[in-house]
């Protein structure tokens, strides 16, 4: 039945294109069952050699190519384009929740368009247009926060009525609908030739590609690439770029060091049928109907209709098992609830005959989002894969963005999202994998709102107090496998269910949440933050210190017992970690960083230390179990719990003291609290953990102590206007551009990366400004709530989205955090934003396309803060993260 | 009038039995997992019995399901009796001594079954004293005529048969001073029954039949498909065997009006039975019997009424085919039923089901379009079909129930429709017989292991 299907699909007329490169493939191509000894032989070296034809593999050889890189060599196992790549639906869609995936599908749909005419490769592209449907109101809201960002991005979108969807599509069924998205510009290819027309170009550009050539394992040494064992020999290279697909994860880990590419593969299945009567024209929309899990589009006068059902076949679970491939057959019972939305959707094709159901796997990632960049632990080696079947949509975006990577050191936009080093060790068990994925894929058409979390794979990493505050009414989320408390539900009060819970309005822990930020206002709070990535670095001499005021803007060498916040920059002084350094003694520093910056981090710092056995760096994460007491009474608690003066005269703000806390020796405590309140973060070793936590509370009770979680802790940062890395700092963001040049130390006397660009930006002003937004004409308790993403407008006219937001208990405020651009109102050129840009300003955010006014600030309330700081730290004191 | 899925479920599980034997640490394992058993009436009362007993003496399980007609007195009775005379004929000479002994002195009686019944099924006590006399005498006999031999299953079952058979006339002959035991041993005698039984020991199965009962064997073939094999011929027009020796028995001048509208002197459809002995008695010896007999006997028409033809008897016997096989470790069930189940389901149907039932693997034979030209709307109805078979198979945790539901509510896809199967269980007393009969279904399960074993000892 396969090979029916790829007869049906293949329309081989890409052999004409390049005669060069005909020789290279056509034989075999034409030999396919005689085992004819390979014309062509494999070259001794080359400078990229990618592993994967599909049409990730080629749209990464293009890219390169196109950039000049030419020393390259494609290696696909079978045939180009034969995987996945070959029974993709081939549908464009530009609907994304996230925006660089949003980016990736636009580059990929306007490369398409074009691509036909650069190689002379028909690819089948035709622009039908997509119309995503909504049956419930909840739909609706999520379809127009969609349409609120692809406008803004000039991608053509609109909502429309149900009775516009029937004028636009004769067969569907509107009585359930509520509304509906309809992308204009989204289209249909044909995936297979896409990628051959991909391949055809880069093979001009001197890409070698060679067919029926697997590779068995990549060699390492010292930490990078040095080559490729296939069956057909050895290649010598730099670059290696792992594009194999659904067998990524095993190719990741037949090699000497293993790379963790945490994906695995579920069964994916779709309907063709034959013609209607009336042959479908070709140019219909694409139908996605998200709440009946489906898409539907036209093929061949006929339908092509697949969806992701509720209960997925995983598969692949132990690698590539042969028993597996062959039992991939079309599964009938399991693909009726989506043909029942099918027949519910579009009832006229009760008629229509079948063709067949065809059985594709599609592998998925542990958070929906796609994998690339390079390995943290092998230089030289980069991964393109994980598309939680979206690989045509993303294949051309993906391919430039890891082509620019491997050029230039860094792609030209914030890929932090798909990178690889999102992911550690842990996420590469199979077991975590399979259940994981068993969630994801369903997921791809549930409701997305906000504050969800997977519910799959959990409890891997806890704090020794879990147990402890999960019986105290601990709601729990998941953050790099650590389990970190959202809220404490009193005992007695009752939240939702789960499912129930989900809403685009005020969620029902709004009470409990402002409680606990009532706590931490009034009294005093504890928040275990052990998640935390935390490490030591420490040398014989002067090396740590040296090493590190060079990757490090602020200035480190400060008194021992002092905390820096600082960032970790990049060389055009963009934000690669945002961190606090302790200065533990002459030669030690403890350095804190956001808790999914354990891989990158770590890998950032491990390439740019200098090779040196009196230098060392330890991941202590695991270590110290991390309590926030924060509140104006955390001083009395600690001062009776250590008999030691911690008022602010004895222990100012961004101090570090190593103290005994109970009978518990060797805690350090740190006068930073993460959310400009007053308080003290308590690392602990963690055999101490309990017996701390226990002391506190009691010594607590008097002051009114109480758990709090991580909502709180948000709504209190978000208040006092601290940014918080990975939502709203990211590479491309400079300490310039979000009011941060307090901490960079240009004159500190030593150079440091990111130093000329942030001097440029001191003289030349910046292109975008971070800025609060409080929403004016909000109500909290009737209108959406603002998550993220959403879109500035100053005076009528777009400016930048917002990166994170949360309600202000203290202002009665929603509280927004964004960034504003000034684009020149005729060219659209990005100019300089001023202050007084800023502040003179009518200012607007849009929630699902609905408008609420908002007040600019560059700086937070000063009435919020009341805490007494060292001399030289302004308030903007802390970095944060959630 | 309907029925909601609970009281269709209520109605199907009230006579539902399931046993397992059980395991003992490694001892005494038994080649039979265990057994399912349940009945639905159409006839008020129930006119089938079923019987399942282990027996204590010697080694060996007996399963039974017997078919009444003209009353249920024949079938309780032989329910009652069957298992017992079985199980004496297969005594070796000391117990059946060591029994008589005890007897003699009023000690306490080996237990020679333990039965496995359902609360429903009841035995008469009125009766006990007479039927216990009449096995002693049985065995009496055994004890005098001792062979020395060792008994032979098969033979030991057609002794067993043809005996009662023979005891349930004498008795009706003879009478009793008792009026209710009279006109109960009488009513035995003139109503009838089939019998199908089964003798499972090891790897031993034996198949007594008598009638138009039915067993069948499940057998799972290599690629996990499920086939039938009868283990038991039905006694009647149907089978030409069985026609030829009926023909066979009585003179040439007969022969037309033996067999007429495929009954037995166009009266009786089984053509071997238990009690019947308006076919079996002489026309005097009738007429004594029922003129000496109760005045209920006397008033009922069907007794009284002698079949047209009836000139050398007796035309019937209760004489049973055995059938031997030796189980392999693909049987993997047994399935023992009334007539009511294999008039409206075929064996292949019945094997598919109990076998996908007990595997407990639900996945049906995957379907393939292949170059068939199936549209959506006929795809999704049969998908339709087929979850809602999946959905049944979980409601049952009896697998008899389970091909019961199937009996009375396949539709004309092979699936069980809830609509059908709330009708047919709702028809009124007395228009439920036209539509259906009493069904009677024991399956019992093998176990491969014990098999596989006592295979590869042999």
């Amino acid at each position: 039945a396969a090979g029916m299907f790829l007869r049906l699909l293949s329309d081989v007329r890409w052999r004409a294109a390049n005669p060069k490169w005909r020789r290279m493939t056509c034989s075999q191509r034409s030999t396919s069952s005689t085992a004819e000894p390979h014309a062509v032989f494999l070259p001794a070296q080359a400078q990229v050699v990618i592993c994967g034809g599909g049409i990730m593999g080629t749209s990464v050889a293009y890219h390169l190519s196109k950039m000049g890189w030419k020393d390259i060599v494609l290696l696909e196992q079978g045939r180009l384009a034969a995987g996945t790549t070959r029974f993709c639906a081939g549908i464009v869609s530009t609907a994304r929740q996230v925006s660089i995936e949003l980016k990736m599908a636009d580059y990929s749909n306007k490369l398409y368009q074009q691509l036909e005419q650069e190689t002379g490769v028909k690819t089948g592209y035709t622009k039908t247009g997509s119309i995503s449907l909504a049956q419930t109101q909840d739909r609706l809201i999520s379809l127009k926060r969609i349409a609120s960002s692809l406008n803004v991005m000039g991608i053509p979108c609109e909502i429309i009525t149900p009775k516009q969807v029937a004028q636009l599509h004769p067969l569907i069924n509107i009585h359930d609908l509520v509304g509906a998205m309809y992308v204009p510009e989204d289209a249909l290819v044909s995936s297979a030739n896409v990628s051959l027309a991909l391949a055809t170009a880069a093979s001009w550009n001197g890409v070698q590609i060679h067919e029926r050539t697997s590779v068995s394992h990549v060699s390492v040494q010292k930490g990078r690439v040095t080559g490729v064992e296939t069956d057909r020999g050895q290649i010598q290279c730099q670059y290696f770029v792992n594009c194999a697909g659904q067998w990524a994860y095993e190719l990741g880990h037949s090699g000497e060091e293993p790379v963790n590419i945490p994906l695995h593969a579920c069964e994916h299945f779709y309907l063709l049928t034959h013609p209607l009567k009336e042959p479908l024209a070709s140019d219909l929309p694409t139908i996605v109907d998200p709440d009946g899990r489906i898409y539907i589009r036209n093929w061949q006068g006929g339908i092509l209709s697949g969806g992701f059902e509720k209960n997925p076949k995983p598969l692949f679970t132990e690698g590539r098992n042969q028993l597996e491939i062959q039992t991939l057959q079309e599964d009938w019972d399991h693909f009726e609830p989506l043909l029942s939305a099918l027949l519910r959707r579009m009832p006229d094709l009760e008629a229509l005959q079948i063709m067949q159901l065809v059985n594709c796997p599609e592998s998925f990632t542990p958070d929906m989002r796609c994998i690339m960049g390079e390995s943290p632990t092998v230089r030289g080696y980069f991964v393109l894969a994980g598309m939680n079947s979206a690989g045509i949509s993303y294949g051309g975006g993906a391919g430039k963005y890891l082509a620019e990577w491997m050029v230039n050191g860094y792609p030209s936009e914030n890929v932090w999202p798909l990178d690889l080093k999102r992911f550690g060790t842990l996420q590469s068990s199979r077991t975590f994998l399979r259940h994981r994925v068993m969630e994801v894929m369903p997921l791809m058409c549930d409701l997305k709102v906000p504050r969800w979390d997977f519910q799959t794979g959990r409890q891997l990493r806890t704090s020794p107090l879990y147990d402890r505050l999960d019986a105290q009414g601990a709601r729990w989320m998941e953050k790099h496998g650590f389990e970190r408390v959202k809220y404490f539900v009193p005992p007695g009060k009752d939240l939702l269910d789960l499912d129930q819970s989900k809403t685009f309005y005020k969620p029902d822990w709004f009470d409990i949440v402002g409680s606990e930020v009532k706590c931490c206002k009034e009294a005093v709070c504890v928040i275990d933050m052990s998640s935390f990535t935390k490490f030591e670095i420490s040398s014989t001499g002067d090396q740590a210190l040296e090493s590190l005021q060079y990757l490090f803007s602020n200035d480190l060498d400060v008194p021992v017992g002092h905390v820096v916040h600082t960032g970790m920059l990049n060389e055009k002084g963009g934000y690669e970690n945002d961190c606090s350094i302790a200065r533990l003694s002459k030669r030690s520093f403890f350095m804190i960083s956001p808790t999914d910056q354990q891989v990158h981090c770590w890998a950032w710092l491990k390439n740019r230390l200098p090779e040196d056995s009196n230098l060392t760096m330890e991941d202590v994460t695991w270590k110290y179990t991390a309590l926030n007491l924060i509140g104006p009474r955390a001083v009395d608690v600690l001062s009776e719990l250590s008999y030691v003066p911690v008022t602010p005269e004895h222990f100012p703000s961004l101090f570090c003291k190593e103290m005994s806390v109970g009978y518990a020796n060797g805690i350090r405590v740190m006068s930073i609290t993460h959310t400009g309140e007053p308080g003290f973060m308590l690392y602990i070793p963690i055999e101490y953990a309990l017996h701390v936590y226990n002391e506190v509370m009691n010594m607590g009770q008097k002051y009114g102590i109480r758990n709090a979680g991580y909502y709180a802790l948000r709504s209190l940062r978000i208040e006092k206007f601290f940014a918080f890395w990975g939502q709203d700092l990211d590479a491309f963001t400079t300490p310039m551009e979000c009011g941060r040049e307090f901490q960079v130390k240009l004159e500190k006397g030593t150079q440091f990366v990111g130093q000329e660009a942030l001097l440029e930006q001191k003289q030349n002003g910046v292109y975008k400004r971070f800025t609060m937004f409080i929403l004016e004409d909000h109500d909290t308790d009737m209108d959406l709530w603002p998550w993220w993403g959403e879109p500035i407008f100053r005076n009528g006219r777009y400016v930048g989205k917002t990166t994170s937001s949360a309600y202000s208990y203290t202002l009665e405020r929603h509280v927004c955090l964004g960034f504003v651009q000034h684009f020149d109102e005729k060219t659209g050129e990005e100019l300089v934003v001023t202050t007084d840009f800023i502040n003179q300003g009518e200012y607007e955010i849009d929630i699902a396309g609905q408008r609420f006014q908002a007040k600019a600030k560059l700086y937070p309330f000063s009435s919020l803060f009341t805490h007494r700081r060292r001399k030289d730290e302004v308030e903007l004191s802390g970095y944060q993260r959630e | 009038f309907y029925l909601t899925p609970p009281q269709v479920n209520s109605i199907l599980k009230a006579n539902e039995y399931s046993f397992k034997v059980p395991e003992f640490d490694g001892k005494n394992i038994s080649s039979v997992l265990g057994f399912d058993s349940n009945q639905l009436p159409a006839n008020a009362p129930i006119e089938d019995r079923r019987s399942a007993a282990t027996c204590l003496q010697t080694r060996g399980m007996l399963l039974g399901v017997f078919d009444g007609h003209a009353g249920c007195a024949c079938a309780q009775a032989v329910s009652e009796r069957l298992f017992y005379y079985i199980a004496v004929s297969l005594l070796p000479h000391e117990t059946l001594l060591e029994i008589e002994n005890a007897v003699e002195s009023g000690r306490a009686l080996l237990p020679i079954l333990q039965w496995h019944k359902h609360p429903n099924d009841y035995f008469s006590k009125e009766a006990s004293k007479l039927y216990f006399n009449s096995l002693r005498t049985y065995w009496q006999e055994l004890i005098d005529l001792n062979s020395g031999e060792t008994t032979d299953v098969k033979e030991a079952l057609i002794n067993a048969f043809k005996r009662l058979d023979n005891d349930i006339s004498l008795e009706a002959q003879v009478g009793d001073p008792n009026s209710f035991l009279n006109y109960l041993v009488l009513r035995v005698a003139f109503s009838g029954a089939t019998a199908c039984v089964a003798h499972v020991d090891g790897v031993d199965l034996h198949v007594a039949n008598t009638g138009d009962s039915r067993a069948m064997l499940g057998v799972q073939e290599e690629d996990g498909s499920w086939s039938a094999v009868n283990l038991s011929y039905d006694h009647n027009a149907q089978n030409e065997h069985e026609v030829e020796r009926v023909k066979m028995e009585h003179p040439k001048s007969e022969e037309k009006s033996l067999v007429k509208q495929d009954r037995l002197l166009g009266l009786l459809m089984p053509f071997r039975a238990f009690g019947d002995v308006k076919f079996k008695w002489s026309i005097e010896l009738q007429k004594r019997v029922i003129e000496s007999g109760p005045d209920q006997l006397n008033d009922n028409e069907y007794t009284k009424f002698i079949p047209p033809n009836y000139h050398t008897p007796p035309y019937l016997t209760a004489e049973p085919e055995v059938i031997h096989h030796k189980l392999r470790p693909q049987d993997k069930f047994l399935v023992l039923a009334t007539d009511g189940l294999w008039e409206t389901m075929h064996r292949q149907d019945v094997a598919r089901i109990v076998g996908e039932y007990l595997t407990g693997v639900h996945h049906q034979q995957p379907i393939a379009v292949g170059g068939y030209k199936v549209t959506l709307g006929q795809m999704h109805g049969l998908l339709t079909e087929r979850r809602a078979r999946i959905s049944s198979v979980f409601e049952d945790q009896n697998a008899a129930t389970h091909l019961i539901r199937h009996a009375v509510g396949n539709n004309e896809f092979g699936t069980v429709d809830h609509e059908r199967l709330s009708k047919m269980l709702s028809l009124p007393e007395e228009l439920a017989r036209m539509y259906r009969d009493d069904i009677t279904i024991i399956v019992v399960q093998f176990n491969s292991h014990v098999i596989g074993a006592c295979q590869n000892e042999e």
